[in-house]
């Protein structure tokens, strides 16, 4: 094969490369508002699930603030905190927390906090718990986690943020200790996160 | 030829179950029927489109460049479906986001560029890409279900996410307090499942080989 076959094959497979990005490209641009559209929706229905839209009235998606890792969020990278208000005055915030010692690794957790520091929901985000045991933490397959709603730093005591076997106020649910123990301790972590930073997150 | 192609595609040369190619999705995202439909269904539109067009291109692409042109077009047709799904269907996408451009790595396609399409007809490599995804995409079905039935005690659970509001009433429950068998729906429980269809079919091709050949003695014996 001389060098101007080579040339030719390089030319030949450069054109391909050139049509198929053009597609891509092509169906990108076209999906793109069409899919940040989805992202948002699929966003907003998260954070209203935590928070009936009618007890705010800002925009939560957009009304955000950055906050840096930090050991009670379990984070590890900056992450987002959404920010609830009702003409204008703090009514909720809500962390994306990581209940970092799962049965089956991180548990990525959406954690409601009524300005008055105690918890309006908890939803699991993202997890690779045991199917049938551990994903009780899922609102589709328990109620379990409806338990943390209006709870607070004040009742129960902070002591006493635990699983029953442990002692503590919180149910765990059979066959499974870890991850719901994993969970109470991410939330508990979570609103002491929030009793100490409450101004710099309003800010 | 047809006929062979759709036979070919649904049983003696099935991808799931004689080839045994693309297991790494097959296996992971049959935990539900309806899962396993859109995975099945996203795998059989990409190996018709790639099928169709590296039959297009296989009077002048050059020889020793060809698999990189099959790859190039199998990863833009699966880049392309993945958005269309995400600005479609985004909660289907949300539950097989990862696996979809895993379709990309199904040897099933490239398999089917290379050893069918780069060497028919256009028309008889897009049926071939048809038939060998309805084939793909039954057995995801089957397992799907078969493991969901077992796994959960439901058939057609989150029907929602790929027909809409109106198809949750699609979701059947066999039995409200059924507490799931755990191992049909972890990966072990794929495996099984997927054993069990393979030996079924095995099964039923010993048995039509028997009856043909009883057929055939019955016959060598009338003349003689």
């Amino acid at each position: 094969m001389n060098k101007k076959q080579i040339l030719i094959s390089g030319a030949f497979l450069w054109v391909f490369a050139v049509i198929g990005t053009t597609f891509v490209a092509v169906t990108e641009e076209t999906t793109r508002t069409k899919i940040e559209d989805n992202e948002r929706l699929v966003l907003l229905r998260n954070l209203n699930a935590l928070l009936p839209a009618e007890e705010l009235d800002n925009d939560i998606v957009s009304d955000t603030t950055t906050v840096s890792a930090s050991a009670l969020l379990g984070t590890e990278d900056n992450t987002i905190v959404y920010r609830a208000r009702l003409q204008g005055k703090p009514i909720a915030a809500i962390f994306n927390s990581i209940a970092p010692n799962g049965y089956s690794g991180k548990i990525n957790l959406l954690i409601g906090v009524y300005a008055d520091g105690s918890v309006a929901g908890v939803r699991a985000v993202k997890h690779s718990e045991t199917p049938g045991l551990g994903d009780a933490i899922e609102t589709q397959k328990s109620d379990w986690i409806f338990s943390f709603n209006n709870r607070s730093l004040n009742s129960p005591t902070p002591a006493n943020w635990l699983v029953k076997k442990d002692g503590g106020d919180f149910d765990q649910f059979t066959g499974a200790t870890i991850t719901p123990r994993a969970v109470v301790k991410a939330v508990k972590n979570t609103l002491l996160y929030y009793q100490q930073n409450t101004d710099r997150i309003f800010q | 030829m047809n006929r062979e192609i759709t036979q070919n595609g649904l049983w003696t040369n099935n991808v799931a179950l004689v080839q045994l190619l693309g297991l790494c999705p097959l296996l992971a995202v049959t935990s539900s029927t309806i899962n396993g439909a859109g995975l099945g269904l996203a795998t059989m539109v990409t190996l018709v489109l790639s099928s169709t067009l590296v039959s297009l291109i296989r009077g002048f692409v050059r020889n020793e460049v060809r698999l990189p042109v099959f790859v190039l077009i199998i990863a833009c047709v699966v880049t392309v479906i993945e958005l269309l799904m995400k600005a479609f269907f985004y909660d289907l996408f949300l539950v097989l986001g990862i696996f979809i451009p895993l379709i990309v790595t199904n040897c099933a396609i490239i398999g089917r560029a290379e050893g069918f399409a780069s060497r028919n007809p256009v028309g008889a490599s897009a049926l071939d890409g048809f038939m060998m995804g309805l084939g793909f995409l039954t057995v995801l079905v089957l397992l799907g279900a078969m493991r969901e039935v077992i796994g959960s005690g439901t058939l057609l659970a989150h029907a929602d996410l790929m027909f809409g509001e109106s198809a949750k009433a699609l979701t059947i429950t066999f039995n409200e307090n059924y507490s799931g068998f755990l191992l049909a729906i972890l990966p072990p429980g794929a495996f099984f499942g997927l054993a069990l269809l393979v030996a079924a079919k095995n099964a039923i091709n010993l048995k039509a080989k028997d009856k043909a050949a009883v057929a055939d003695d019955s016959l060598e014996a009338e003349t003689v």
